[in-house]
């Protein structure tokens, strides 16, 4: 029996530990999405006025020391309204790219998993809400239905769930072939148990990847449908509200529009750099399984 | 080689002192360390080893394609004089444009999947030789006649998916001669395929060599592969050559023991019963002092574990050879003195079995969505019977249906019909359970008395879980739970020697035989009666085969286990099995005691496939003739499936009938239409 045990303390099996993502991409998306979401949350108290405080005196201003943005066609603060501005999109961003990669991934790991006819048909629903354009059926339902959050998180949900389904399905079917798998069903495991264990932790780089990228698309959406006036209503202060409010100033008081468009584009360009770190961290993760 | 011309007296590659180091982590780790060599025109030599020895790295240094991360930290390599690894691109190109061809592991993947193979021919011949369209093809078609392709003229114009495993090997090979090079690498060219393929492309090398005249440098892990076309060796361990010289002086008395644990880690089809293997893995070379293999070596002193690594010496072992020989080995007296490898085989053992296990009658597995007359089931009317403690091994090629039975078995595929009866044990006066059931619609009991082992250990572990909850699992799926459940674990470990402190590690920690044992231990987990192990030491190095091949023999006596073995490999099948069923395409030509199927008498299929495998034991004296049939994709509607390969079928009969079955006693029978006298052996 002497050649059966193994040598335990070797150079190859020494125990390391699973690596931490530490790309700079990564960091720095997430450091942009999480100043982000801190100014939101926190702007009651960052902000110098309230955001929807009119002051017809000091109506379109361009920076000042009291006003650091300058004041929109009604006085209000653009600095302030800029630090709330966030909130609204944000919630229904996030809200919206949590329940698409919940409702996603759990049918695209199904309908992996099930193959058949289930794919079959689920494939073809698929298709069809592919094939209508985003932003149009958004504003079919917010026109139907009215713009309330729910409706738009709602609609958001339904309109990007086939994209992640599709993604997920792809990511999940390299997975349930191999053999692992198949030594859970073989040992007579249901679908929750084999989705939450075997597949799940092996999908999870797409996932990520994924629900960052939604996130951003969402969130642009969200400002599109408010910079058209089928989101958030005035007074609110809201980026894409902000903007289609501004924009016939842009050549007096250039900063109020500019304004909620860089914080914008902060906010995306995070999200996508964030995204595209998990990308390359687990990237480099998959060839190692997890470790470094 | 029948002519010596001027410049074949000549060194046509030199690698002189090359150490080569990979970058990882942040620390260089060699690779290659001091590696001399020297290749004269026409000469054959092998590379062999375990993996991570350095062997891809030597072979991919002859090419002058270093891996990305890794440098030259000294030495050189020459090819027809010149560097290879100094010169700029635009030289290095033409290098190898001129003298090199090159055929990389894993053909399949080394093709272009959207090119039509003629045309990945033709792209070689227009480039090195500057031919035309029409030359081109033509030239390509001559090629592929020479690396004896059926039908050339119409495969040109086939993509690689359409070839078969072999072809598109055998493709591989005329990529690598279009170029008309003087050296040919070959990164382990047989890995992967059937043992009656491997040896045609084998024959092929051989004959290759014999018209062109070129040198081969033929990277393998497979001792039995090198021995039937080199006739120099280079052992290496840990990047460095510990052994080099005549390979069947090597093989008869090895000079050093790592050549010599190498040797006796390879399971025989000549010799009944278990190779002895030797203990530990590469892994364990030590980077210190002393000789990298001292730790696993048995001949080890204190000498050896000090000082500088041991440089090659000639092997003073009085018998006269062309080349001479030499290892490094400061104890190569005692080890050229100590006794052949043969003496230390664990003979088979005779067991009494008798209570039946699994019992398959007439199973039929049908893939085919409509009737089509021209073919028939993928499995068809298959009868098989395990017993209590026995293992029998189901032997084909690719596609014989080996696995489909077995994951039938193991209640992932519906049967279409037949019966599969798993037999409670009789002590306990336990019910029988019908296996013909989806393994989500079987009782729980008989669903874990069946239990898979897997080909793959990197795939069948799931790479972000835990071993210990690999192993954790089906145990908790038997009601264990918390501390009783853990107490189990380890037992199970312990069982397939492993330690405790294996639990926490993820699989990408283990080396490849401590993940085979945690698919054994997972399968031992369940508390199986039977298990269906797949080709499970296929895909490991020789010293892990005969050291897992142990631990299996060891298991089924502890617990009692029936095996159904599955393999390809007939030595690892004599060295385990106690009975045998031979299948083709998906019918059992031939079934019988291990010594008996291993005897006199056989199937002709059975003869192709045991004169396939002997031609290709490590130090096997025959000539290397080898066949070019493959196994046909889609079994036949009527008659004997191997009939269109089989050298002695009866035109009106083979074609027609479905061959009787023909009882030569104690089990053994043989189903084929010609009476078995003719068929024995000559």
């Amino acid at each position: 029996m002497t050649n059966l045990t193994v040598h335990a303390s070797n150079a190859r099996t020494r125990a390391r530990r699973i690596a931490l993502p530490t790309r700079p991409s990564l960091l720095a998306g997430l450091f942009l999405v999480g100043l982000n979401v801190v100014v939101a949350l926190a702007a009651p108290l960052l902000a110098p006025y309230p955001p929807t405080q009119p002051s017809a005196l000091d109506a379109i201003e361009g920076s000042s020391s009291a006003h650091w943005l300058g004041t929109d066609q009604l006085g209000r603060d653009v600095l302030s309204r800029v630090l709330y501005g966030g909130r609204y999109a944000m919630l229904i961003s996030l809200s919206a790219a949590v329940l698409t990669v919940v409702f996603g991934t759990v049918l695209g790991c199904l309908t992996a998993y099930r193959r058949g006819w289930f794919d079959e048909v689920l494939m073809r629903i698929l298709d069809s809400v592919l094939s209508v354009p985003a932003i149009l059926a958004l504003l079919v339902v917010v026109t139907a239905l009215g713009s309330g959050a729910p409706v738009i998180i709602l609609a958001a949900t339904i309109v990007y769930c086939p994209a992640l389904i599709r993604v997920v399905r792809a990511a999940a079917l390299s997975v349930v072939g191999l053999d692992y798998v198949t030594a859970a069903r073989a040992r007579g495991e249901g679908f929750w148990p084999i989705m939450a264990r075997e597949i799940w932790p092996n999908i999870l780089d797409v996932v990520l990847v994924e629900f960052a990228m939604r996130a951003s698309w969402i969130m642009l959406l969200v400002s599109s449908l408010s910079f058209l006036g089928f989101g958030a209503n005035p007074p609110t202060p809201d980026w894409g509200l902000m903007v289609s409010e501004n924009r016939s100033l842009l050549t007096v008081v250039p900063l109020a529009t500019i304004a909620p468009i860089v914080a914008l584009a902060t906010l995306i360009v995070g999200l996508n750099l964030a995204a595209d770190g998990f990308a390359k961290a687990r990237g480099i993760d998959r060839i190692t399984g997890g470790l470094r | 080689m029948s002519v010596v011309t001027e410049e074949r007296t000549g060194v046509l590659a030199e690698v002189s002192g090359l150490s080569i180091a990979y970058r990882h982590g942040g620390r260089e780790i060699p690779v290659l360390r001091d590696v001399s060599l020297s290749l004269r025109a026409g000469e054959a030599l092998a590379v062999v080893g375990e993996s991570g020895c350095g062997k891809s790295t030597l072979a991919s240094a002859l090419v002058g394609q270093l891996r990305g991360g890794s440098r030259v930290t000294g030495g050189s390599v020459r090819i027809a004089g010149r560097d290879i690894l100094a010169g700029d691109a635009r030289t290095v190109r033409t290098l190898r444009r001129q003298q090199i061809g090159f055929v990389p592991q894993n053909a399949g993947h080394s093709l272009t999947p959207s090119m039509r193979v003629g045309a990945q021919v033709g792209e070689v011949l227009r480039a090195t030789r500057g031919m035309d369209k029409r030359g081109a093809r033509a030239e390509a078609v001559r090629l592929l006649a020479q690396v004896r392709l059926p039908e050339p003229d119409k495969l040109v114009d086939r993509y690689p998916h359409q070839l078969s495993g072999g072809q598109q090997q055998r493709v591989a090979v005329a990529l690598a001669l279009a170029g008309q090079p003087r050296l040919l690498v070959l990164d382990e060219p047989t890995t992967g395929l059937d043992v009656v393929t491997q040896a045609g492309v084998l024959a092929l090398f051989g004959s290759l060599r014999a018209a062109l005249g070129i040198s081969l440098v033929m990277v393998s892990h497979d001792l039995g592969a090198v021995s039937a076309v080199c006739e120099r060796i280079a052992v290496m361990y840990a990047g460095r050559v510990v052994e080099t010289g005549d390979t069947r002086a090597a093989f008869r008395l090895p000079a050093h023991p790592y050549t010599r644990g190498l040797l006796s880690s390879v399971a025989r089809i000549a010799v009944p019963g278990l190779p002895a293997g030797m203990p530990g893995s590469v892994a364990d070379a030590q980077e210190a002092s002393g000789c990298a293999f001292a730790p696993r070596c048995e001949f080890a002193q204190d000498a050896c574990t000090t000082g500088a690594a041991p440089r090659l010496a000639p092997v003073v072992d009085g018998a006269a050879a062309d080349t001479p020989r030499f290892s490094a080995c400061l104890r190569q007296s005692e080890v050229l003195a100590a006794p052949a490898w043969e003496a230390r085989v664990r003979p088979p053992q005779p067991r009494e079995l008798d209570e039946p296990l699994l019992q398959i009658k007439g199973l039929t597995v049908d893939y085919r969505r409509r009737p089509d007359p021209r073919t028939g089931p993928t499995v068809h009317d298959v009868d098989l019977t395990v017993r209590r403690g026995e293992v029998v091994a189901l032997v084909g090629e690719s596609g014989s249906g080996k696995s489909t039975i077995a994951w039938t078995i193991a209640g992932l595929r519906r049967p279409t019909s037949g019966e599969i009866v798993l037999r409670g044990s009789e002590e306990n006066a336990e019910a029988p359970a019908d296996l013909t059931r989806s393994a989500a619609r079987r009782d729980p009991a008989a669903r874990r008395k069946v239990q898979l082992v897997f080909q793959n250990a990197g795939t069948s572990l799931n790479p972000r879980r835990t071993v210990g909850d690999a192993v954790l699992r089906p145990l908790r799926l038997r009601g264990l739970r918390g501390e009783q459940a853990r107490e189990e674990r380890d037992r199970v470990f312990a069982d397939v020697g492993l330690e405790p402190g294996h639990a926490d590690r993820f699989p990408a920690q283990l080396s490849g035989g401590q993940q085979q044992r945690v698919g054994i231990a997972r399968a031992l987990a369940g508390g199986p009666a039977l298990v269906l192990a797949d080709e499970v030491v296929s895909a490991l190095d020789v010293s892990l085969q005969a050291s897992v091949l142990r631990l299996l023999d060891d298991l089924r006596d502890e617990h009692e286990l029936g095996y159904l073995f599955i393999s390809h490999d007939l030595a690892v099948v004599r060295a385990l099995a106690d009975r045998v069923v031979v299948l083709y395409l998906g019918r059992v030509c031939e079934e019988g005691p291990i010594e008996r199927v291993f005897g006199e008498t056989n199937h002709p299929y059975t003869r192709l496939l045991m004169d396939s495998a002997l031609a290709t034991e490590p130090g096997a004296h025959e000539q290397l003739t080898g066949s070019d049939g493959e196994p046909e994709s889609a079994p036949p509607a009527a008659g004997c499936a191997f009939r269109n390969r089989c050298a002695e079928h009866i035109d009106g009969l083979c074609d027609r009938e479905t061959p009787p079955w023909q009882e030569l006693g104690e089990g053994h029978r043989i189903r084929c239409h010609v009476p078995v006298e003719i068929g024995a052996r000559p």
